[in-house]
C-alpha cells in the first residue's frame, strides 16, 4: 500500500474515533460508536500492516491473535461490580505498551535525524517512556487498591511533597544527560534511571489517595494513557497516534475534571495525596442516637410511601446487590409507586460505575437520574433508601465548614420524610468522617448485608 | 385507651380535631376512637365515613366526655349554647384534653382546668423546633389562613388578579402588597402569585428576603439598617426611626396596590398598627385589605374584627378571625394530622397507652397541665444536638475568590499562566522544526476535538467511555507494528511484547464496551 492511501486509511480512522467518542453521548447512539471505534482500530492496523514499513509477519499475527484472545477472554469473563479493576489494570497495559515501544524506538539506530530534529527526536522518546512508566506503575497500584490487596487507605510518607519535588528534579536533569549522552550513541543508562524515577514515582502517586478520591485517579491515569500515546506519536512521526492520543488524553482529563468538581475538590490537591489534609481544624462530632430497624418495619414504610428514592453508592457493588435492587424496583412500581434511582458523580469507584451495575441488573435507564436533577426534589420523597452509600449523602458537607469533605455537593436526602440506611456495621465512609445524616430523625438504620437485606425486604412484600 | 371527638361548640367553627384517614391511624396506634354525631358535618365529613374505618359514633355528648380518656379539640373548651353547660363542666377528673389553649392569654381557663386534676396539652404551645414540626399546627393553620385572605380579597375585588390582552382590550394585573412573610404571608405571595398579581412584600426580618424572592415576589427594601429577627422566628418591635421609614413605605405603596394583605404579629403584644387611616383613604377604589391581625387589634386602623367594612372611599376592609374554618375541610385534614403526630409521640410503644413523657422538650413544651399541675411556662429550651440547618446552604467554600478585588496586579496573575505558556511555545517554535510543527498543529487541534466532543457525553455513559478511550488508546498498537520488521533481535522482541499488550487492550476495551452497552435499556 502507498504511504498516501496509508494515510488516507489513517484520516478515515481518526474521524471514525472522533463518531465514535461523540456516539457516546446518548445512549441510543452509544453502540454505534463502540462499533465506529472498532471499525477505526480494525482500519488502522489493517493498513499498518498492509504498509511498507511492515515486511515480516509471522511473529506479528501470533503476537496481535494471542494478545486479542486474553483480552476477549477477559473481556467476557469480568464481572460487572470489577470494572474499576479492569480499566485500571488495562490503562496499565497502555503504559507499559508506551514504555516497550519507546525503548524500542531508542534502540532503533536506523533514523539519520541530525542536530536540533535528533535532540526534538529524544525529548520525545524521553517524554513518552516516563508518561508511560508512570501510567504503568500507577494503574497497577490502583489495580491493587481497587482489588483490596492492597490497603485503601492513604499512605502518607512524611514530606511526600519533598520527595516528589527531588523526583522531579532528578528527572528532569536525567533528561539533559540523556539528551547529551544520546547525542554520541549512548544514553542506556540515565534512560533506565529515568524509567526506575518514574515507576516509583507512579507508585508513590497513587499510594497516596484515598479509596474515595479513586475515581478521581481512574480518570486521571485513563487522562495519562491518552497523553502516553501522543506522546509515542509524537516520536514516529504518526498523526494517527497524535489524535487519538489527545482525544484520549483530553478525555481523561475532563472525567477527572467533572469528578473533582463533583466532590468539591482541587485536582492538585487530588493528586498530591492525602485526604482533607488540608482540611483545616478537625470536623464536629456527630452527637445522637441511631434508630435500627428490622425488616418487617421496613415493608410497611415502602408500602405507605408513594415517591421512592433509591441512592446507591459503592456498599451496592460490594454486596453485589444490584440485582436484588432491581428486584424490589420492580415489585413496587408494579403498585404504582414512583421510584427513581439518584446516581452522585463520585458514588463508587470509577465515573459512571453505578449506572453500569443497574444496567446490569436491567434497571431501565429513564429511571436513573443525576444528582442535579434529582437533589431539589426529596422534599417531595416518602422514602429514600440509601444503599450503601455514605460520604455521598453526608449533611456535613454542607453545614460543616470544617467537615474534610465540606462543599461537596451531596445528594440531600435528609430533607425527604423518610431515610432508611442500609448498612454493614457503624463504620466510618472512606474519608473517615461521621455522618450526621445516621443519627438525623427521620432516619432508620437497618444492618446487615445489602443483598440479604434486600431480599427479605422484597420476600416479605411479596408475601403481604 | 380511648379518644373523644366533641363537635365544637364556638360560634361560627366549622373544623373538626380529626379526620377519618387519621383516625384510622391513630386506631392502629392502639387507641379506640369515638366522635359525636355531626361533628364533622362542617367539614363534610360524615358519620358514615368515620363509622367506615371503625369509629364509633355517640348520640350525646355528655356521655363521650364521660367515656372518653382523652378529649381532642380544636378550640378551647367554651360555653355550651344548646345544653346551656361549660365544656369545663364536662371534663373529668384525670382526663386529658388536647386542644388550641393560649395559656398566656387564658389564665382563668387554666386555673379551672387545673381544678378539675385534668392533663392538658396545649397545640399551640408546642416549641418551633426542626422536630416538632410536623405537629406544628399554628404553621398549618397559618398556612390556610394565607391561602384564604387572598380568596377572600379576590370575592370582593373587582378584576382579574392577572393581566392579559384580550380582544376586548388590555387588563392591569392586580398589584398585592404582603406585610409580614411568616408562614401565612408566603401562603398568600405564593396563593397571590399563582393567580397571576404582581406581588410585593415586606418584612421586617431581612432573611426572609431570600424566601420570598424564591417565590418570584418583589422583597421591598428599605434603607435602613437594623435586624427584625426576634427569638424563635417570630419578629420583634422596632426601633421608632425604623418604624417612620416602614410607615413612610407603606404610605407610597397603598397609593399603588390594590390589595394589601397583612399579617403583622409580636409574640404577646397587640398587632402594630401598619395602615393608617390615611393610607386607607389614598388608595384606589374597590381596593382591599385583609387584615390577618385583626383578632388581635388588627394592622390597619379601619378593620374590624369579623367583619367586612366598606369605607366612604370605596376600600373594603376584611376582618376575618377564623380564616382557616372557613376551609373547614383542608383545615381539619391538616389539624388532624398534626394532633396525630402529637399522639404518636406520645404513645411511643404504639399500645394505646399515653406516656406524657417530661423529659421530652416537645411534650414538655405543649404539657401545660399535668394531672391538676399546672406546668405552664415551661424552662427556655436549651438547644443541644440537632440544631436546625441554616437556611442558606451555599458552601462556605468558594466564596472568598468572588468577593476579592479585581486589581490590575490580581487581573495580571490570572493571565501569569496563559503568558508563560505563549512565551514558552513562541521559544520553542522559534527553534523546532517544521515537521514538529505540522504534528502539534495536529495535536492541540486533536486536543480541543476532543474537549468539545467529550463534554457532550452523559454522565451515566462515563464507564463505558472509560473502557473505550482505554481501546482506543491500544492504537499504540501502531507505534509496535512498525518497528517489528527489523533484523534486530532486541527491537523485534520488544515490539512484539508492545503488540501483546496492546492487543489484550483493544480487544478487551471494545468487547467489555460492547457488553456494558448492550445491558443499557430503557
Amino acid at each position: 500500500m502507498s504511504p498516501s492511501l496509508v494515510t488516507m486509511s489513517y484520516i478515515a480512522a481518526s474521524s471514525l474515533f472522533i463518531l465514535s467518542l461523540s456516539g457516546l453521548s446518548h445512549q441510543e447512539t452509544a453502540r454505534r460508536g463502540n462499533y465506529y471505534g472498532m471499525a477505526g482500530m480494525a482500519l488502522a492496523i489493517f493498513a499498518t500492516i498492509v504498509s511498507d514499513a511492515v515486511t515480516s509477519y509471522s511473529i506479528l499475527i501470533v503476537a496481535l491473535l494471542s494478545g486479542g484472545l486474553i483480552g476477549t477472554r477477559a473481556a467476557l469473563k469480568v464481572e460487572m461490580t470489577q470494572m474499576p479493576e479492569l480499566v485500571a489494570i488495562m490503562h496499565s497495559l497502555v503504559g507499559m505498551a508506551a514504555v516497550l515501544v519507546g525503548y524500542a524506538n531508542f534502540f532503533d539506530h536506523s533514523s539519520s535525524l541530525v542536530g536540533i530534529e535528533k535532540t526534538i527526536h529524544e525529548v520525545e522518546i524521553y517524554i513518552g517512556i516516563l508518561i508511560g512508566a508512570i501510567t504503568f506503575s500507577g494503574s497497577v497500584i490502583a489495580f491493587g487498591k481497587l482489588r483490596g490487596r492492597i490497603s485503601g487507605r492513604p499512605v502518607l510518607l512524611p514530606g511526600r511533597h519533598g520527595i516528589n519535588l527531588a523526583l522531579l528534579v532528578a528527572v528532569i536533569f536525567l533528561g539533559y544527560e540523556f539528551v547529551l549522552a544520546s547525542q554520541a550513541g549512548a544514553g542506556e543508562w540515565p534512560l533506565a534511571l529515568m524509567t526506575l524515577i518514574a515507576l516509583i514515582f507512579g507508585i508513590h502517586m497513587v499510594m497516596a489517595i484515598g479509596g474515595a478520591d479513586m475515581p478521581i485517579v481512574v480518570s486521571m491515569l485513563n487522562s495519562y494513557s491518552g497523553w502516553a500515546a501522543a506522546a509515542t506519536g509524537f516520536m514516529l512521526s504518526n498523526d494517527l497516534l497524535i489524535v487519538t492520543g489527545a482525544l484520549v488524553g483530553s478525555s481523561g482529563a475532563i472525567l477527572s475534571y467533572i469528578m473533582c468538581r463533583a466532590m468539591n475538590r482541587n485536582f492538585l490537591s487530588v493528586i498530591s495525596g492525602g485526604f482533607g489534609s488540608s482540611g483545616g481544624g478537625g470536623a464536629a462530632e456527630i452527637k445522637g442516637d441511631i434508630v435500627s430497624i428490622q425488616v418487617n418495619e421496613v415493608v410497611p414504610m415502602l408500602r405507605d410511601a408513594q415517591n421512592i428514592m433509591i441512592i446507591p453508592g459503592y456498599g451496592m457493588a460490594v454486596a453485589q446487590a444490584q440485582h436484588a435492587v432491581y428486584e424490589l424496583a420492580k415489585q413496587l412500581l408494579k403498585q404504582n409507586k414512583t421510584i427513581r434511582f439518584a446516581i452522585h458523580p463520585v458514588a463508587g469507584r470509577m465515573p459512571g460505575h453505578m449506572n453500569v451495575l443497574l444496567a446490569e441488573a436491567k434497571v431501565a435507564y429513564d429511571i436513573v437520574y443525576e444528582m442535579d436533577e434529582v437533589n431539589e426534589d426529596f422534599p417531595n420523597v416518602d422514602v429514600t433508601i440509601v444503599i450503601g452509600a455514605n460520604d455521598i449523602v453526608n449533611p456535613s458537607a454542607l453545614d460543616d465548614p470544617n467537615s474534610p469533605i465540606a462543599g461537596m455537593p451531596v445528594l440531600q436526602c435528609w430533607k425527604g420524610h423518610n431515610t432508611i440506611v442500609l448498612k454493614r456495621s457503624m463504620a466510618t465512609g472512606y474519608a473517615g468522617i461521621g455522618n450526621p445524616l445516621f443519627v438525623h430523625e427521620n432516619t432508620r438504620m437497618l444492618f446487615g448485608d445489602a443483598n440479604d437485606s434486600l431480599q427479605s425486604v422484597l420476600k416479605e412484600l411479596q408475601a403481604s | 385507651m380511648k379518644i373523644g371527638i366533641p363537635k365544637e361548640v364556638f360560634a361560627g367553627e366549622k373544623r373538626v380535631a380529626t379526620t377519618p384517614d387519621e383516625a384510622e391511624k391513630l386506631i392502629k396506634l392502639g387507641f379506640d376512637v369515638c366522635i359525636e354525631t355531626g361533628a364533622g358535618q362542617n367539614a363534610d365529613i360524615s358519620d358514615d365515613a368515620y363509622e367506615a374505618v371503625g369509629v364509633s359514633i355517640v348520640d350525646n355528648v355528655k356521655s363521650l366526655w364521660l367515656e372518653a380518656d382523652i378529649v381532642m379539640k380544636v378550640r378551647a373548651p367554651a360555653a355550651y349554647p344548646e345544653l346551656a353547660i361549660n365544656e369545663l363542666e364536662l371534663i373529668q377528673q384525670h382526663q386529658c384534653l388536647i386542644s388550641y389553649i393560649w395559656p398566656a392569654q387564658n389564665e382563668d381557663l387554666i386555673q379551672s382546668l387545673a381544678a378539675k386534676q385534668a392533663t392538658v396539652l396545649a397545640i399551640d404551645s408546642i416549641p418551633r423546633l426542626s422536630r416538632a414540626q410536623k405537629m406544628d399546627a399554628l404553621s398549618s393553620m397559618a398556612n390556610i389562613s394565607g391561602y384564604r385572605a387572598v380568596i377572600e380579597a379576590a370575592q370582593y375585588f373587582g378584576r382579574f388578579f392577572t393581566g392579559q390582552i384580550t380582544a376586548a382590550g388590555r387588563v392591569p394585573p392586580a398589584k398585592v402588597l404582603v406585610i409580614g412573610a411568616g408562614v401565612a404571608g408566603l401562603a398568600a405571595i405564593g396563593t397571590a402569585k399563582s393567580m397571576g398579581a404582581i406581588v410585593r412584600a415586606f418584612d421586617t426580618r431581612p432573611e426572609v428576603k431570600e424566601q420570598i424572592e424564591s417565590m418570584d415576589a418583589e422583597f421591598l427594601m428599605l434603607d435602613f439598617d437594623e435586624e427584625g429577627s426576634g427569638t424563635g422566628g417570630y419578629a420583634k418591635t422596632m426601633s421608632k426611626e425604623f418604624i417612620e421609614a416602614e410607615m413612610a413605605l407603606f404610605a407610597r405603596q397603598a397609593m399603588d396596590v390594590d390589595i394589601i394583605i397583612t399579617t403583622a404579629l409580636i409574640p404577646g403584644k397587640p398587632a402594630p398598627e401598619l395602615i393608617t387611616a390615611g393610607m386607607v383613604e389614598s388608595m384606589k377604589p374597590g381596593s382591599v385589605i385583609v387584615d390577618l391581625a385583626a383578632e388581635r387589634g388588627g394592622n390597619c386602623a379601619l378593620s374590624e374584627k369579623d367583619t367586612v367594612v366598606t369605607t366612604s372611599g370605596g376600600v373594603t376592609i376584611i376582618g376575618y378571625t377564623n380564616l382557616p374554618s372557613r376551609l373547614a375541610n383542608q383545615a381539619s385534614q391538616l389539624y388532624a394530622t398534626n394532633l396525630r403526630h402529637l399522639l404518636t409521640e406520645l404513645c411511643p410503644e404504639k399500645d394505646g397507652k399515653l406516656f406524657v413523657n417530661m423529659e421530652d422538650e416537645v411534650i414538655r413544651g405543649a404539657t401545660v397541665i399535668q394531672d391538676g399541675t399546672i406546668t405552664w411556662p415551661p424552662p427556655p429550651l436549651t438547644l443541644t444536638v440537632n440544631k436546625p440547618p441554616p437556611q442558606t446552604e451555599a458552601p462556605a467554600v468558594n466564596v472568598e475568590a468572588e468577593d476579592r478585588p479585581s486589581t490590575p496586579m490580581t487581573r495580571f496573575k490570572q493571565f501569569l499562566p496563559m503568558i508563560i505558556v505563549a512565551l514558552v511555545l513562541y521559544g520553542f517554535g522559534s527553534v523546532a522544526p517544521a515537521s514538529f510543527m505540522s504534528h502539534f498543529t495536529v495535536f492541540v487541534l486533536a486536543c480541543f476535538v476532543g474537549y468539545q466532543v467529550i463534554w457532550n457525553v452523559s454522565a451515566s455513559l462515563h464507564t463505558p467511555l472509560m473502557s473505550v478511550t482505554n481501546a482506543i488508546s491500544g492504537i499504540i498498537v501502531i507505534g509496535a507494528l512498525v518497528q517489528i520488521s527489523t533484523s534486530n533481535i532486541l527491537l523485534t522482541v520488544l515490539s512484539a511484547l508492545a503488540i501483546l499488550i496492546a492487543a489484550i487492550n483493544i480487544a478487551g476495551g471494545f468487547l467489555v464496551t460492547r457488553r456494558m452497552l448492550e445491558m443499557f435499556r430503557k
